[in-house]
């Protein structure tokens, strides 16, 4: 199963060597060695679910945007409008789409006092960048990437109060009273660490930028306040029980939002806001979107994985884009992509058998509960 | 590291098996293939009475990360199989060579298990 590669050796995270001396299992993750689990992915998912979880994500990456033209050239990069933050440290979810109108990467940006912080996946971060560098030629626009900073997501139930434990207590009011989506520097800009009620588990809790060279110790402290070290295995189940779209199986270069359940991502309004990839949207809208993304939801044995095909009898097929086993539910969950006529029912190939499913409304589960009915 | 009990014998699709004194054959997946798969969610086992050649498909096994068929490593006849692993599949990653047997066989041929591999063979195979 090891196959040895000629291949460059994997990125490390400036928390690497904790992850290893916590027992991490350390797989190959877009570049990165990263932890898959440290024993039990399903157990560091319920952690997550019930009290307090952390995953390292420092290889995805953080990019401050300055300079006179920062707002209008985002309003044109991205999909969703960052004249909607409204208050400083507001935080949106985008697609930063092609001409086409695919989707480069799904990205959040903050509104912050010095300009805006985007934080963009760790496998399309370069592409990104070459993108953003392109698309900022000529204008007045800096691009600061701030890869000497970690982050560290704190996710549960319990997470936010745990912790404020480890962190300035001066800062404690401050981020107890972050609302969801908005996050703030602590300290200078140039200190490194901000601070964001946001996550990709449908938990309540933190994502924590700082320096690299404070992780480990900051790591340990949390591990120190009863927070569980999770890895990158329960991190996708989580996300997809959440139904969270995830760049690579969800949607890509070939996708449109419009197909991936990205549609409320995307700011129609005002009309003369020419956003890249705007142009084929609206025509794929007038032609008709030909696929829509659906929870599918297996109640009996079995998992449905992704690249599975989905049999709509009398509409056409689809395809699993993300499956899993819910830890949360007991069963098989997915998200599919389907013709757009599809109704509440649909059989998938499992393993050679046509098996029934029914078609929900994601989320799957939302704060630790199975929302759909 | 993967455990590899010494009084038991193994196949390269990492099942193993165990000759019981009354004639049958116990088999299991090893502790390696467990490792490998991660968190056991589901487990399909043979039917009993079901006539298997060697090498057959006799179940699935389901984890969070992948599925996996579960190979007859000898021919022989289906006489038992561990219901209790339907319901706590959990236990293939926990006790996978006591608890977590899956099925036993009236070998079609006892000698069948003399080319099967020997735990030092089979660790030898799986780098350990």
């Amino acid at each position: 199963m090891t196959a040895t590669t000629e291949a460059a050796a994997p990125k490390t995270t400036p928390l690497y060597d904790s992850h290893v001396a916590a027992g991490a299992k350390i797989v190959d993750f877009a570049g990165w060695a990263m932890p898959i689990h440290y024993g039990s992915q399903l157990k560091e998912h319920e952690i997550v679910r019930s009290d307090a979880g952390m995953f390292d994500v420092s290889h995805m990456c953080v990019i401050d945007i300055t300079g006179a033209e920062a707002k209008d050239w985002l309003r044109t990069l991205i999909a969703n409008d960052v004249e909607k933050l409204g208050f400083e440290g507001k935080a949106l979810y985008s697609g930063m789409l092609t001409p086409e109108g695919t989707v480069i990467d799904d990205l959040i940006v903050y509104l912050t006092h010095y300009g805006y912080r985007m934080v963009v996946n760790a496998g399309t971060a370069d592409k990104d960048i070459a993108w953003m560098l392109k698309q900022a030629e000529g204008r007045a626009v800096e691009l600061t990437v701030r890869r000497e900073l970690a982050m560290i997501a704190v996710q549960g139930p319990n997470a936010i109060e745990k912790a404020c434990k480890v962190l300035h207590e001066e800062w404690e009011s401050t981020i107890k009273g972050l609302k969801v989506f908005q996050g703030f520097p602590f300290g200078s800009v140039e200190e490194g660490w901000f601070i964001a009620r946001t996550g990709y588990t449908g938990e309540d809790g933190l994502e924590i930028m700082l320096p690299a060279e404070e992780a480990p110790l900051f790591w340990k402290a949390l591990i120190g306040a009863g927070v569980a070290p999770i890895g990158l295995g329960a991190r996708d189940t989580l996300r997809l029980e959440a139904g969270m779209n995830l760049y690579g199986h969800d949607m890509d270069e070939t996708i449109s939002p419009l197909q991936a359940g990205m549609g409320w991502t995307i700011a129609w309004e005002p009309t003369d806001r020419n956003f890249i990839g705007r142009a084929a949207l609206e025509a794929e809208k007038a032609a008709g979107v030909k696929c829509k993304q659906v929870g599918l939801v297996l109640e009996g044995r079995g998992v449905l994985r992704e690249g599975l095909k989905v049999v709509v009898e009398g509409v056409g097929e689809g395809i699993i884009t993300s499956g899993t086993f819910s830890p949360t539910l007991k069963h098989s969950v997915a998200i599919a992509r389907v013709p757009a006529g599809t109704g509440v029912t649909a059989q998938v190939d499992l393993r050679g058998t046509l098996t029934d499913v029914r078609i929900v409304k994601m989320p799957f589960v939302r704060n630790g509960k199975k929302v759909f009915s | 590291m993967s455990n590899v009990p010494a009084e038991l014998k193994y196949v390269n699709s990492h099942e193993w098996l165990r000759l019981e004194s009354d004639g049958t054959v116990t088999i299991g997946i090893t502790d390696h293939a467990q490792e490998l798969l991660g968190d056991i969610v589901f487990v399909e086992l043979p039917e009993v009475g079901a006539q298997l050649d060697a090498d057959a498909t006799a179940g699935v096994v389901e984890s969070v990360k992948a599925a996996s068929d579960v190979y007859a490593p000898i021919a022989g006849e289906v006489v038992d199989v561990n219901v209790e692993l339907e319901s706590s599949p959990e236990l293939a990653n926990s006790d996978p060579y006591g608890a977590a047997w899956f099925f036993r066989v009236k070998p079609a041929n006892v000698a069948d298990l003399d080319k099967c591999l020997t735990a030092a063979e089979y660790s030898k195979e799986i780098g350990v």
